[in-house]
C-alpha cells in the first residue's frame, strides 16, 4: 500500500498566501499555470490601464498599430473623427486576426478569412455575400451586424501615451495614477516625443519577476556595477521611492547631491565589501556621461512604473518606454521604445544615441535585468512552497526617502493580491 | 582600393573579425576600427524607418574599448560564446577613401550549460578604408539584425 504523501500540500492549499505576510512571496506565484490563467482574467481584464502605444504611433486618421493586453491581441487605430480607438484583434465571425501588420495605414480592416470588414473603431460594417449568391445561401435576415464585433477597450491618451482598459469601472487615468505619479510622468513627457528606436527583449521568466525588478530600487547599485562606478546612481545620492496609495505604481529617483563629499559617498559601499565597488575603472571615452540636465532639476535617474506592465525610464538623457507582456508562465516580452523629443538639437540627439548604450538588451546598466529574472526562475525550480523575503525598509508600502528599500515591490504585491483575491 | 585582390582582403577582414570575437580575444576587437568610427547594433525595422538608436552604439574606438572594459569588469552575464558565420561580402560602392560593402551573418550562441541557439542573423553594412599601413579597417560597421527580438541579453558584440 502506498502511503499518501501528506507533506505535499494540495493545489488549493498551496495557493493560499502565507498568512499575513506582506514581506513574503511564495514562489508558486511565478510557476503555476492556473495562476497565470487567473491573472489574464483578474489582472489584465481587471480595473487597470494598459499602455498600448505612443500617440505619435497613430498620429493621423487611418494610422494603426497592433499590440497586446496580456495575451489578447489588440488593434489601436485613429479614426477620421480624430479619436484613438482600440479593440481586440479578433474577427467576430470565426476568430481570425483582423490585422496582420505591426503598424500601417488603413481605411478599414478586412478579415482575410471570409472578408468581413470593420471600421477603424472595430465596428462590423460588412459581411461578404450577406445576401447570398444568385439568391442562394447568405446570412439569415435576422443577423444583425451591430450585435457582433471584437471586444472594445476604453481608450485614453495621457502625455502622448495611449492606454486601454477592458474594465468598465477603472477610474480615469489621472486618478488611477494619483497626483504624485502623474507629476513625475508629466515631468519627463513634457513635450512631443520622437521615436529613435524599437527593440524587443525575450525574457526567460514570469512577467512579475521583471516588474519586481523594475520596482526594486535596492538592487540597482548592487547588481549594476556600471551605474555605481560612474556615479550615475548611488544609494547615498539624494533620492527616494514614491509609492502610490495602494502600491500599484511607483517612481524611483535619484539626483546628483552636490553637497556630499566623494569619500563619504564611497565609504558605505566599501564598508559592505560589495562587488559593485571598483574605483579604478574609468571610461576611455567619457563623452557618454556628458548628459545635460534637460529637465532642470538635477534628477539623473527616474524609473516610473504603472501597474501592471508599463515603465517610463529616464537615465540621464536616455528616455524610453517599456511594455511588459506576459507570453507564458516562464516567458515575457519586453518592448522598448527609445525616445527623443521632436525639438532635440543635433547635439542632444547625439547624446541620446550615445546614452542608448546604458539601456536595453545590451545596456551597461540594464543588461543584467534581462537575465536576473531567469536566474530566479531557474533557482526556484523545486521551491514552489518556499518564499522570497521582502523586508528591506520594513513591511510597509509608503514612500521613502531612501532607495535601500523594497517598499515598492511590496506595493506591487499589495495591489496584485487585492486583484487576484490571494 | 578595389583592385582584383580586394574581395579576398575583405573576406579575410571579416574572417579575422569573427575569429576575434568567437575566440574571446575581445581586447583586439576595437582594433578593427578607425579612431573615429561608427559601430552600431540595430534591427532591419529601425534601419528601414530611419530610427538611429542602437542597442550598442559607439562613435569612437575609445567607446568600443569601453564596451570591452564593461564586458570584462562591470557587466554580469552567464558565461557564453558566439560562433559567427559570415557570408561573402558584396561590394556596393566605392567612394574616395572608403568602400561600402555588405556581408550577411549568422551567429549561434553557446551557453555554459551547452544550450545552443541561433542567436542572430542579419547583415553588416560596412564602410571600409585603409589605414596608414594599408590595412583594412572599419570606418563604419552597422550590424542590422533581421529580427527585432533579442533573447535575454546581448552581452558580446556581434
Ligand atoms: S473569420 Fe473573419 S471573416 Fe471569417
Ligand atoms: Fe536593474
Amino acid at each position: 500500500m502506498r502511503v499518501p504523501n501528506t507533506a505535499a500540500p494540495s493545489p488549493e492549499n498551496r495557493r493560499a498566501w502565507p498568512a499575513g505576510a506582506s514581506t513574503r512571496v511564495p514562489y508558486w506565484v511565478y510557476q503555476d499555470a492556473e495562476i497565470y490563467a487567473a491573472e489574464q482574467q483578474r489582472i489584465f481584464t481587471g480595473p487597470v490601464w494598459h499602455y498600448l502605444c505612443l500617440e505619435a504611433d497613430v498620429a493621423t486618421a487611418g494610422d494603426f498599430r497592433t499590440t497586446f493586453v496580456g495575451g489578447m491581441p489588440v488593434v489601436v487605430a485613429r479614426d477620421t473623427d480624430g479619436e484613438i480607438y482600440s479593440f481586440e484583434n479578433r474577427c467576430a465571425h470565426r476568430g481570425a486576426l483582423l490585422c496582420l501588420e505591426n503598424e500601417g495605414k488603413a481605411r478599414d480592416f478586412q478579415c482575410v478569412y471570409h472578408a468581413w470588414t470593420y471600421d477603424l473603431q472595430g465596428n462590423l460594417k460588412g459581411v461578404a455575400f450577406k445576401d447570398g449568391v444568385n439568391g442562394k445561401g447568405g446570412m439569415p435576415k435576422s443577423f444583425c451586424p451591430e450585435e457582433h464585433g471584437p471586444r472594445k477597450l476604453r481608450t485614453t491618451v495621457l502625455c502622448g501615451l495611449v492606454f486601454g482598459s477592458l474594465h468598465d469601472d477603472v477610474p480615469p487615468i489621472e486618478e488611477y495614477l494619483g497626483a504624485d505619479i502623474l507629476a513625475r510622468l508629466e515631468r519627463v513627457l513634457c513635450k512631443p516625443v520622437k521615436v529613435i528606436g524599437r527593440f524587443t527583449q525575450a525574457l526567460p521568466n514570469n512577467w512579475k519577476l521583471y516588474v519586481e525588478n523594475v520596482k526594486d530600487s535596492y538592487h540597482a547599485s548592487l547588481l549594476h556595477l556600471f551605474f555605481t562606478t560612474f556615479r550615475i546612481n548611488r544609494l547615498n545620492q539624494r533620492g527616494g521611492v514614491i509609492v502610490s496609495e495602494t502600491g500599484a505604481h511607483h517612481v524611483s529617483w535619484s539626483a546628483i547631491d552636490a553637497g556630499a563629499a566623494p569619500a563619504r559617498r564611497d565609504a558605505a559601499y566599501s564598508a559592505q565589501g560589495i562587488r559593485a565597488e571598483k574605483d579604478a575603472y574609468r571610461l576611455a571615452d567619457p563623452s557618454l556621461l556628458d548628459g545635460r540636465d534637460e529637465f532642470g532639476d538635477g534628477i539623473t535617474l527616474q524609473i516610473l512604473s504603472v501597474f501592471p506592465g508599463f515603465v517610463l525610464q529616464q537615465i540621464q538623457n536616455s528616455i524610453a518606454v517599456r511594455q511588459v507582456l506576459p507570453k507564458g508562465v516562464e516567458s515575457t516580452e519586453l518592448n522598448w521604445t527609445y525616445l527623443g523629443f521632436a525639438d532635440d538639437t543635433p547635439e542632444m540627439k547625439t547624446m541620446r544615441l550615445k546614452q542608448s548604450n546604458l539601456v536595453g538588451p545590451a545596456g551597461y546598466v540594464s543588461m543584467e535585468d534581462g537575465a536576473v529574472g531567469g536566474f530566479v526562475q531557474r533557482g526556484i525550480a523545486q521551491a514552489a512552497d518556499a518564499q522570497a523575503v521582502l523586508e528591506m525598509g520594513g513591511d510597509g508600502i509608503e514612500s521613502q526617502d531612501s532607495r535601500a528599500t523594497e517598499a515598492s515591490v511590496r506595493g506591487f504585491w499589495n495591489e496584485y493580491r487585492a486583484l487576484m483575491g490571494l | 582600393m578595389t583592385d582584383s585582390g580586394f574581395p579576398q582582403r575583405l573576406a579575410a577582414l571579416n574572417a579575422e573579425y569573427a575569429r576575434c570575437i568567437d575566440d574571446d580575444r575581445m581586447e583586439a576587437w576595437p582594433e578593427f576600427f578607425f579612431e573615429r568610427c561608427l559601430y552600431k547594433i540595430t534591427t532591419a525595422e529601425n534601419h528601414r524607418n530611419g530610427f538611429e538608436a542602437g542597442i550598442i552604439y559607439a562613435d569612437s574606438k575609445a567607446m568600443l574599448k569601453d564596451r570591452v572594459s564593461a564586458l570584462r569588469e562591470a557587466n554580469v552575464y552567464e558565461r557564453q560564446r558566439y560562433r559567427h558565420i559570415v557570408g561573402g561580402p558584396a561590394i556596393i560602392a566605392e567612394e574616395r577613401h572608403v568602400v561600402r560593402t555588405e556581408s550577411p551573418f549568422l551567429v549561434t550562441r553557446i551557453m555554459r550549460d551547452g544550450r545552443m541557439d541561433l542567436f542572430a542573423t542579419g547583415k553588416y553594412i560596412d564602410a571600409v578604408g585603409e589605414d596608414a599601413d594599408g590595412a583594412l579597417r572599419f570606418v563604419e560597421r552597422i550590424v542590422v539584425c533581421d529580427s527585432a527580438r533579442f533573447d535575454t541579453l546581448v552581452a558580446l558584440p556581434l
